[in-house]
């Protein structure tokens, strides 16, 4: 069963490219449909864990799932497995990278491909915003970690951080509002 | 030795404590901490976002394991990607295991609600940033010195409509197509 709950996650690793949300049909192929380790509510509900904690929503699915069919050490060998293969690829294109990295040809192909990340990250913004609730506060949050950020005013954490206390608040006052 | 392996594990784990949404959410944190610690260049970041959506894996891992490997080999690989993933693996753990209802707290929702519009504020700086840089070669802060490019701007007009009209386009597809424009644009006509 252990195995069985590694393997499966070190699959998902090694299969799925772009990360992210590119997994989820993954794992839920194989803990859902094909093992039944959990039911189709229960992954709704660790994806909604997973994508209000911190941490990469792979590595959140698969310590949630883990723990639910082995406990602890089902949850370490499954965080494991969806790991690997990635620590091993990237090791291995990190030893040799650097040696075909100075070609001039790799470096014009490098120069555009730099554009087309800029792409990327760009439509992932835009992707963000529209999946984003609008209203004052949420575009006023919004535009504050923009500025904030465009000029380098404080670090990331602490805009993060920011944000993060004057949802609660909000909330608190948002519900105080409705008991009364 | 010992301290550059305590840095790379502390730092990485600052990365996977503060990143909440995973993936393009975690790049504004990655390049905050990797460029201003000096361990890979603007451009190399660049690179490696391009390598990390052509290989498996969840980006936050990939760019632990070769930033880690980078300065400290094969233990700091292992060291920088424990760290990313060590504050997932406690925080899941304890609601798995005594906070069931974690999603639905209502603190839990209003803090999340605070901080998403705040983290599409901030992956708009970095893209801005990023696309700013591309064409004009400039950073935000410094107007003086800029040297617009033709040929950037070409090829950041192309792949962008590209991702317009072809709105479900893999990302591998995106480095190669801007792969090959670099290389004959840069290569064979400049």
């Amino acid at each position: 069963m252990l195995f069985t709950l590694f393997w499966s996650f070190f699959k998902i690793g090694l299969f799925t490219f772009g990360g992210g949300y590119a997994m989820i049909p993954f794992i839920h192929q194989y803990a859902v449909e094909k093992f039944k380790w959990i039911t189709d509510d229960e992954f709704l509900d660790i994806i909604a864990i997973a994508e209000s904690t911190p941490g990469p929503i792979a590595i959140n699915s698969a310590t949630y799932i883990g723990y639910k069919v082995k406990g602890v050490a089902g949850s370490a060998l499954a965080t494991l497995g969806v790991i690997l293969p990635s620590i091993v690829i990237i090791t291995i294109i990190a030893a040799f990278f650097m040696q075909f990295k100075d070609n001039q040809y790799i470096e014009y192909a490098f120069k555009g491909i730099r554009i087309g990340v800029a792409v990327l990250i760009l439509n992932a913004a835009l992707r963000m915003y529209k999946k984003l609730d609008k209203n004052l506060l949420s575009y006023l949050l919004m535009f504050t970690g923009l500025v904030l950020m465009l000029f380098e005013v404080i670090p990331v954490i602490l805009v993060i951080v920011i944000g993060g206390a004057v949802g609660i608040i909000n909330q608190i006052y948002k519900t105080r509002g409705e008991t009364k | 030795m010992i301290k550059l392996l305590f840095h790379l594990f502390i730092t990485f784990f600052k990365i996977g404590l503060f990143t909440f949404g995973g993936g393009y959410a975690m790049i504004p944190l990655i390049s905050e901490e990797v460029i201003g610690n000096g361990w890979l260049s603007y451009e190399q970041l660049l690179d490696f976002i391009a390598i990390s959506e052509s290989t498996p894996g969840p980006f936050a891992v990939n760019v632990s394991t070769f930033v880690g490997y980078n300065q400290l080999g094969i233990t700091g690989a292992i060291f920088a990607s424990l760290g990313v993933v060590l504050p997932s693996f406690i925080i899941i753990l304890i609601i798995a295991t005594a906070f069931h209802k974690f999603a639905t707290n209502k603190y839990v929702i209003g803090f999340l609600e605070g901080v998403k519009p705040v983290i599409v504020g901030v992956i708009l700086s970095v893209a801005v940033v990023f696309v700013l840089k591309s064409i004009f070669n400039i950073s935000i802060l410094d107007f003086k010195d800029f040297d617009f490019s033709w040929s950037a701007l070409l090829i950041f007009t192309a792949v962008f409509s590209m991702t317009k009209i072809w709105r479900k386009i893999h990302p591998v597809f995106i480095v190669l197509v801007s792969g090959l424009m670099g290389l004959l644009i840069y290569g064979l006509i400049l």
